[in-house]
């Protein structure tokens, strides 16, 4: 599998081959995000050594406490990929987290009920956003922004207060570890790591993923070439949903609560981790593993605030943002150059 | 040609939009093993009739069978699954994919749903191959020329419904039954045509029935059986090309005898007496035009001629500051001009209209009007607004003296027909009273009587002592109005020769082909 | 109201003209208010201020008229600038922390100067989208979404995270004073919405920016400078929003970094839309924009006066942008109203593309139907 041009991994764009091939290949950005990520993870070893970030556990804790946006980023990677674009993202957490509280704590459902549940109602929101999107012609930012507003509305009609959870079943899955001689990972981040997997191999090796590119590189074309651009796109948003939803369930697991205001903003996080990680936002070009490395990176910024201890929360707002300048700088540049 | 049944007959077929009637009770068939042209003005329904039939456009009325069984075509998937490919003269691929996905997409092979790379690479290489493509197909389309792309699209317009990519199969399966090429020529090379031509005729003889659509007559009359003719949405004759000479097509075209285009061969050609305007020393763009010199005298027509893609629209952008040149200089009237952003050009006099009117030129959802008064504006700057009746008298003149249609200064630009959006354009350049018109293929894609009008309009302006650059594809076209002629041969400004009673379009094309001028 | 215009040509003359539909809506929410308010419409006259329904909405509608027309003019060259919030945010807080430094807090000349301190941070800002979009090149949406991002850390950054709350009358003012019996922001909106309108209809700002939007790469050739104007564009579009952050802060006389402005960038985005603006650029109407807005805030308002728990906002608001996306969409009337509006619906749909906001799909597959005509 790694053999084929088409894995994008790290390694392979070091090749040997013509500076010029190598600044248009469409994996740089992804092995850039990756430089950046084991650089930022060198400098956080040597400030902090003595405080143990050099521990295992500290880089697996990456997977654990970031796995809800890897499996946000990765819906949002299909979505960006195809061209559109879902700000629902951040909404469709926070109604999960509500939906699965409420039903848990307030109706009594078993959870085994209710995941199948939460997870076919983010679906069915992101199918009927790419249904009005295809169907109608509106653009995705405006169908995306109402999704916004009714999912965070839809939080608030369950419940203005916070719902925490006291379900033994959720709270012994939560803490669930699994070891892995060094370290251990949480459900939660194991499930992530599946759905990174699952998105690569779909956007890779299935037709439904090469629509993908081909509606992001050229829509009309991709129509003229036969292909049933119409339920690509909604298929799409249907993934974003359903992995909005799933990374919904995540977030519940990880924080035990629902909240009308859980994950208010996290579309942006999930957009930003996809920018980093080398995704045009125009669609067409960019592979789901440079996600991975985009939501790595965002999460040892927030690890590094913390060790540093002096540092308040903003700068990470702030530290991202001066990231993903750099990163659309830099994206800039290459493109360019590639013209050329 | 003992007559064999169509594989595609259309009859009756109506097709109406707002307002307009697109195809009125039109007959078409199509035999297998045929090169089949289809004939017409801009707006004689020839792109109207190809959307219906491959399912871009609905039918309003008629019938379409395709092999005997009536058919109804709703989207461009049913009419590649019925056997019917289009390739249109826009290359509609993805740039962003490899060149074997782009021939493969939507019918990859797979195994249990997975898709086999290699497999897949394999089977686009050997395609290829066998239509002798110097193509590497694992590299991103972009990567490649538009000229190359569209080979791409005709590869992938064989590789159609049989899954295994193997060509159009000899009839065997849900191959290509019907290929439609919609002007694919119009963005070849010489050489390109002709690698075309020689598919066109290996599919033909394979069964295959090609509807072919191109502007060039001579390549009609090169790969073609037969013609159907449309004027004004309705039908005029199916005519076997060899009963039908070019004159006798042109008038079905037209509805009218010839004569217009005569009249400019009279046409004298003054002495270049002007003085000089422009001086370009040296200029130059890596990957664009090798650096030329040149020199335009007031008033005089200096006509480009070369292969597409020898570099003429690279030497208009560049005199033009639309690209910005890496070496040389130019001066206009006297002073240098930085040519570092069109601003200065247009500051100097200097105006242009690219061969590209819809993404280059107009403002499609402005009115004829404001698209009129841009570039003028433009020049005063925002904070100068043209008084108002001074903007309608101007614009009330050119609408009259170009005889654009509709007369309507309201009407939205992009309603308007090719031929009336490029008298939009040069009205809008008009209106600034430029020194230097470049006019960068201004005939293209428009219909002959519209062309007569605007190269008539060409001489008299060089007449008034506006000097014009004037580039086309067509030679004669070059030759008729020119004072001077620049050839160009693989982006190099290779001779600039004076025009007289000797010099013919065999001469211009010799040095074209040998790239120096005896 | 409209109905008065008899004769169907009129009817279809006045359903065609670009404000039809958004002034049909907020005339619709207004009505709904009257079984609930009767003297919705009433406005009365206490301690020499006008007050009433009416009033409160233009002046809670303020800050989302002036950030929408700011965005207009983004919209209309084609780009979008989702950091106005951001800016909001920052002018708050960076004129807020200045006043509360002061000794005297009431003192004019430190007023003006912090409100020209936020103010001058926003066009720097917007300067830098500018810059981003315009010189490099980059997509709106990417080059502010940085600011987007960044502004609010920056803001809390300015206010130490804290709440900065201040004391100063001058500065209340803008947000929450009254002058000639009427709240002082409608006079600074209405300011603002007039320069705006006499800078883009009575010079040639408007057209070039109709240019620039409908074909960036045609306007480059024809000499518009196009960067400027884009920077310009950005640059307004941020002192709008620096504007309605002295408002918003002056109100409350507080200025919170992390809420203030919050999804303002959204509102003011469907604002536009609403007002029958198409996100692809190209042709815009201020006036569509003030109703658009105003349609907006109404809704809240409604939604407070009729009685339901005030937690559904967001969900009528969705409501909202659906049903008037929908009717905008031109895909959406030719499959409900076809069988009614018959053949106008289809001139209808080439007509209006221009207004609603279609995807290039469906642009472009116009294009060559036009060519027939």
């Amino acid at each position: 599998m790694s053999a084929t041009t088409q894995s994008p991994t790290a390694s392979d764009s070091r090749t040997p081959s013509t500076a010029s091939r190598l600044l248009g290949d469409r994996r740089l950005p992804v092995a850039v995000t990756a430089l950046l990520f084991l650089l930022m993870y060198g400098v956080g070893l040597s400030r902090y050594q003595n405080y143990g970030f050099g521990e295992p556990q500290v880089f697996l804790n990456l997977f654990i406490d970031n796995g809800y946006l890897l499996v946000a980023a990765a819906g949002v990677t299909f979505v960006i990929l195809s061209g559109g674009i879902d700000l629902s993202v951040g909404s469709m957490i926070g109604f999960t987290t509500m939906f699965t509280a409420w039903l848990v704590e307030r109706q009594g459902l078993p959870l085994l009920l209710v995941i199948p549940m939460a997870l076919g109602v983010g679906a069915l929101g992101g199918f009927l956003m790419g249904y009005v999107i295809h169907n109608f012609e509106i653009q995705p930012f405006i169908v995306t922004l109402a999704g916004l507003f009714l999912f965070r509305g839809l939080c608030l009609v369950i419940s203005k207060e916070s719902i925490s959870i006291g379900d033994s079943s959720v709270s012994s899955m939560a803490q669930a570890q699994v070891s892995l001689g060094m370290g251990f990972l949480s459900i939660g981040a194991i499930v992530s790591l599946v759905v990174l997997a699952v998105a690569f191999y779909v956007l890779h090796y299935t037709r439904f993923g090469r629509r993908v590119y081909a509606i992001g590189g050229n829509e009309q074309s991709a129509m003229l070439m036969g292909l049933p651009q119409g339920g690509t796109k909604i298929a799409v948003y249907t993934v974003s949903g359903f992995c909005s939803a799933l990374a919904g369930l995540l977030f519940t697991l990880y924080i035990q609560s629902g909240d009308p205001l859980h994950a208010t903003g996290m579309e942006l996080d999930a957009i930003a981790a996809v920018v980093i990680g080398g995704t045009l936002l125009t669609g067409g070009s960019g592979y789901v593993l440079g996600t991975l490395f985009g939501v790595l990176v965002l999460g040892l910024i927030k690890s590094i605030i913390q060790f540093e201890g002096t540092l308040s929360s903003w700068w990470t707002k702030i530290a991202t943002g001066v990231l993903l300048c750099a990163f659309i700088l830099v994206q800039r540049f290459m493109t360019t150059r590639k013209k050329t | 040609m003992a007559e064999p049944r169509p594989v595609l007959e259309m009859t009756g077929i109506v097709k109406e939009f707002p307002g307009v009637r697109a195809l009125s009770d039109v007959d078409f068939r199509l035999f297998p093993g045929e090169i089949h042209a289809l004939m017409g003005e801009n707006g004689a329904g020839k792109s109207t009739l190809i959307k219906v039939l491959t399912g871009v456009y609905s039918l309003d009325g008629g019938t379409v069978t395709l092999d005997g069984e009536a058919v109804r075509i709703t989207s461009p998937l049913e009419a590649q699954q019925a056997g019917i490919s289009t390739v249109y003269q826009e290359v509609n691929l993805c740039p962003n994919l490899s060149v074997a996905e782009n021939i493969f997409i939507g019918r990859e092979p797979t195994r249990m749903g997975r898709i086999q790379w290699k497999q897949l690479r394999r089977q686009a290489a050997e395609l290829v191959d066998r239509l002798g493509l110097d193509i590497d197909v694992t590299a991103p389309l972009s990567s490649y020329p538009l000229a190359v792309q569209q080979l791409v699209a005709i590869v992938r317009s064989l590789g159609t419904g049989d899954g295994t990519g193997d060509g159009a199969g000899g009839g065997k399966g849900p191959g290509t039954k019907v290929l439609i090429l919609d002007e694919p020529t119009s963005s070849l090379d010489r050489d390109e045509v002709l690698q075309l031509f020689a598919l066109m005729r290996r599919l033909k003889e394979e069964g295959v029935a090609i509807l072919f659509v191109s502007h060039f007559l001579d390549q009609i009359y090169e790969v073609c059986d037969r013609m159907t003719v449309l004027r004004n949405g309705t039908l005029v004759g199916e005519h076997l090309v060899r009963d039908l000479d070019q004159v006798g097509l042109v008038q079905l075209m037209l509805g009218k005898a010839m004569g217009q285009l005569d009249e400019l061969h009279e046409h004298q050609l003054h002495s270049d007496a002007g003085e000089t305007l422009l001086v370009a020393d040296g200029l130059g763009r890596t990957g664009g035009i090798a650096p030329f010199d040149m020199e335009i005298r007031k008033g005089e027509v200096i006509g480009l001629a070369g292969l597409l893609g020898s570099g003429r629209t690279e030497l208009a952008r560049l005199l033009f500051g639309a690209d910005q040149p890496d070496t040389g200089k130019v001066s206009i009237g006297g002073k240098p001009v930085s040519m570092s952003a069109p601003n200065d050009a247009i500051d100097a006099g200097v105006a242009f209209c690219s061969e590209n009117r819809k993404s280059e030129g107009l403002v499609p959802d402005l009115t004829v009007r404001e698209n009129i008064i841009l570039a003028l504006q433009a020049a005063r700057g925002w904070t100068r607004p043209i008084p108002v009746a001074q903007r309608d008298e101007l614009v009330a003149k050119y609408i009259e003296a170009l005889d654009i249609r509709p007369a309507n200064p309201e009407a939205r630009v992009g309603q308007l027909s090719g031929g009336n959006q490029q008298k939009v354009l040069l009205a809008r350049w008009l209106i600034t009273r430029p020194k230097l018109l470049i006019l960068d293929e201004p005939t293209r894609g428009i219909d002959i009587g519209a062309k007569a009008e605007i190269q008539k309009l060409v001489v008299s302006l060089s007449e008034d002592g506006m000097s014009v650059l004037y580039i086309a594809a067509e030679l004669e076209e070059v030759l008729r109005l020119s004072h001077t002629i620049g050839v160009l041969r693989d982006r190099r400004l290779v001779a600039q020769i004076a025009n007289g009673p000797e010099i013919t379009t065999s001469r211009i094309l010799e040095t074209i082909a040998s790239g120096e001028h005896q | 109201m409209t109905t008065s215009s008899t004769t169907s040509s009129r009817w279809r003359a006045l359903t065609h003209h670009h404000l039809f539909w958004p002034v049909a809506v907020l005339v619709l929410l207004l009505l709904v208010n009257v079984p609930f308010t009767p003297d919705f419409f009433s406005i009365k006259m206490a301690d020499g201020h006008l007050y009433g329904s009416l009033v409160s909405i233009v002046l809670f509608g303020s800050p989302l008229i002036l950030v929408a027309v700011g965005m207009t003019l983004v919209i209309a060259t084609g780009g979008i600038d989702l950091s106005v919030g951001a800016v909001v945010a920052i002018t708050g807080a960076l004129a807020c922390s200045y006043i509360s430094d002061r000794s005297d807090q009431g003192a004019l000349s430190g007023v003006l100067l912090a409100m020209g301190l936020g103010l001058l941070a926003a066009v720097v800002c917007g300067l830098w989208n500018g810059f981003l979009v315009a010189r490099m090149g980059i997509q709106p949406i990417i080059a502010t979404l940085i600011i987007m991002v960044a502004g609010r850390g920056v803001a809390q950054l300015i206010t130490d995270g804290q709440i900065i709350t201040i004391n100063s009358e001058p500065y209340k003012l803008i947000g929450g004073g009254y002058w000639l019996t009427l709240p002082f922001s409608i006079f600074v909106v209405a300011v603002v919405v007039a320069v705006t309108v006499v800078l883009t209809r009575r010079t040639a700002l408007g057209l070039l920016v109709e240019a620039v939007g409908g074909n960036a790469e045609a306007s480059r050739l024809v000499g518009i400078r196009s960067r400027r104007i884009k920077i310009m564009v950005y640059a307004f579009c941020a002192l709008c929003a620096g504007i309605a952050g002295l408002m918003i802060s002056s109100n409350t006389s507080a200025a919170d970094g992390n809420n203030a402005g919050l999804w303002i960038e959204l509102d003011a985005i469907l604002a536009v839309v609403i007002g029958g603006i198409s996100l692809l650029g190209g042709r815009f109407s201020v006036g569509g924009t003030v109703v658009g807005a105003l349609v907006i805030q109404t809704l809240t308002t409604t939604i407070y006066t009729i009685g339901v728990p005030t937690q559904t906002n967001l969900v009528f608001k969705a409501a909202v942008v659906i049903v008037v996306c929908l009717l905008q969409s031109p895909k959406f009337r030719a499959k409900v109203f076809g069988a009614r509006f018959g053949a106008g619906s289809g001139a209808k749909v080439s007509g209006k593309t221009a207004a609603a906001p279609a995807d290039p799909a469906a642009a472009s597959e116009a294009t060559p139907k036009m060519e027939v005509s």
